[in-house]
């Protein structure tokens, strides 16, 4: 394991891991706000004709892709702002045509299919110095934005309405999400691929979401995990493709999937506590009174009283207070607790 | 969908717009803020046409439980800081004011506990609640407060109803859509009836739809087609109008 980190591709590969694996989750948190998991896949199959540009015309595939894919991105955008109610079935039109477009251009080009997969699944031996440095430098670009500009971009993928009102020009800060998530996907093509890419974008923030309860820290909670994935997976890789071939992509998809199974019960633990300390979940939905169920146990825990520091966790409801008493909720009532 | 609509609010004042569901109250507001355009007539805010309207700072937007579920989770504070945007430019980290004002608006809504808890974990009026501190923060001199008492329990509307008179007794406007007063009703100044995107009722003092009126009624004239303003006994106290809206 220690003798593969000497070889120079490895170094090169783990370098451009590193960088994807920060980038990509901190623009995906983005994304998930907005609700739209699925743009960097799509965006990944856009950028797949701009690889096959590439390829075709002899220029560095990696620009080529780049600029189909900012491209791409802002098609999507603007067609999600000015479409009209079909707006998804155009994006699955601009998607499969991406992909389509690509395997068509690639095969006239006259290169394999191997070769295209080098991008669709990432690879490890083929990244050059210079993908380092591309990689390196737009990465953190992509940071430094989303991250310099990050109480704007939680304004308004968090609420777009208020953030107008707010004077925020959205439809401009929507257009730059979708911008840096085009980038981020072209940076991470050699590394995860482009099929894949969209999984590291949203798996870890899948993953920080089940245990963290606010925004930024699903930000830096995501970025570590993202980081462990990105890395971890490229290192599998690499000791796998002693007895066999294997892409990177698969492996690092698969490690960050490994981190949200290991953090789910954890989430569903951790959510179960909450909800009993949450008043009434339908309380809000509508002004349905909460009808009490008039269960009175005069005598049951007639020797205890609740109250600040009692022991039993306190639940505001309404105009009085509850205490989590095995399950069950305690109102005071009189003498005695009712059961609410 | 608004017809005929000339409505001025003097600075200060307390205004509720009433109104079934679809009679066009919430388009009102919405228009107000700009989240609407006007296809005729025009909008102006502090006497500035809306479109050229710059001073977001001095307007606080609370929309109609919006934002509550949406994809990552958000604390309470995360949420409240956002209003503070209007204030910061770009790149620069959060101030001490920055921070003292998201304190101080937590403290007027009551929330300070939960400072730290994901929004999605309270209940459907602290929500409410939460969105009102957002708006407050930015210290507004216009409030416009979309349906802030729908589906929000009695305890959580007193809890509205304080927060809403501490800012109303520091000299803000406060333009409120809502089908129910509630505990509102003793703050609001003039009520304005919607029916169909008209103003069919402009009356001082609270009048809910469904409760009980109050018993000072002043009912106006409904149809000002050409007067520049609406001169209520209240209006006009020299002050120039905080909003307007006409169409």
């Amino acid at each position: 394991m220690i003798e593969l980190l000497s070889y120079d591709f490895m170094q090169r590969a783990l370098i451009a891991a590193v960088f994807v694996g920060i980038a990509a989750p901190l623009v995906g948190v983005y994304l998930v706000q907005r609700r739209l998991a699925l743009m960097g896949d799509g965006i990944g199959h856009v950028a797949v004709t701009g690889v096959a540009l590439g390829l075709l015309t002899g220029a560095s595939p990696t620009w080529t892709a780049v600029g189909v894919a900012v491209l791409g991105a802002i098609a999507i955008e603007l067609i999600r702002e000015f479409g009209h109610t079909n707006g998804d079935v155009a994006l699955a039109l601009l998607f499969y045509g991406g992909l389509a477009g690509g395997v068509l251009i690639t095969g006239v080009a006259g290169e394999s299919a191997s070769r295209l997969q080098e991008y669709l699944f990432g690879a490890i031996t083929t990244i050059s110095v210079a993908d380092v440095w591309f990689t390196m430098v737009l990465a953190a670009v992509v940071v430094v934005v989303a991250v310099g500009l990050l109480p704007q971009l939680f304004a308004v993928t968090h609420d777009p309405e208020f953030a107008r009102v707010a004077g925020l020009r959205v439809r401009l800060y929507h257009v730059l999400i979708a911008v840096l998530a085009a980038v981020t996907v072209t940076v991470a093509m050699r590394t995860v691929g482009l099929l894949l890419v969209s999984a590291l974008m949203v798996i870890p923030v899948a993953t920080a979401q089940q245990v963290v309860g606010s925004f930024r820290r699903t930000v830096w909670v995501a970025m570590v995990l993202g980081l462990g994935a990105s890395t971890g997976g490229l290192l599998l890789a690499a000791y796998l493709s002693f007895s066999a071939r294997v892409s990177p992509g698969p492996t690092i998809v698969l490690v960050a999937l490994a981190g949200f199974a290991v953090t789910w019960p954890v989430g569903v633990w951790m959510r179960r506590r909450r909800a009993q300390r949450t008043p009434f979940p339908h309380e809000g939905v509508g002004a349905v009174p909460h009808v009490a169920v008039d269960d009175h146990h005069p005598d049951d825990h007639a020797e205890h009283r609740h109250g600040d520091g009692c022991g039993h966790p306190a639940v505001e409801h309404g105009d009085h207070v509850d205490y989590l008493h095995d399950g069950h909720r305690h109102a005071a009532h009189g003498g005695h607790y009712d059961e609410h | 969908m608004l017809r005929d609509v000339d409505l001025t609010v003097p600075a200060g004042q307390f205004v509720a717009v009433v109104g079934a569901n679809g009679s066009g109250k919430s388009t009102l507001i919405r228009a107000l803020v700009g989240l609407r355009p006007v296809t005729s007539g025009r909008v102006r805010l502090f006497g500035v046409d809306q479109r050229e309207f710059t001073d977001w700072g001095r307007v606080g937007y609370v929309p109609q439980r919006a934002g509550a579920g949406s994809g990552v989770p958000a604390s309470v504070w995360e949420v409240v800081a956002s209003g503070r945007l209007v204030h910061r430019r770009l790149l620069r980290p959060l101030t001490r004011t920055d921070r003292r004002a998201v304190a101080d608006a937590l403290e007027v809504v009551g929330l300070a506990h939960r400072a730290a808890d994901p929004v999605s974990t309270l209940s459907g009026g602290q929500q409410q609640r939460v969105l009102i501190a957002r708006a407050l923060v930015s210290g507004p001199d216009l409030l416009v407060l979309d349906e802030p008492t729908a589906g929000v329990d009695a305890a959580n509307q007193l809890a509205l109803a304080d927060a809403l008179a501490t800012l109303s007794a520091t000299g803000a406007t406060v333009v409120l859509v809502t089908h129910e007063l509630g505990p509102l009703s003793r703050l609001v100044e003039r009520t304005v009836t919607v029916r169909e995107g008209r103003i069919v009722d402009d009356r001082v003092g609270a009048s809910d739809p469904y409760g009980h009126p109050h018993d000072h009624h002043h009912t106006r004239p409904t149809r000002h087609d050409h007067a520049p303003h609406l001169g209520a006994p209240v209006d006009g106290l020299g002050d120039p109008g905080a909003s307007g809206a006409r169409g």
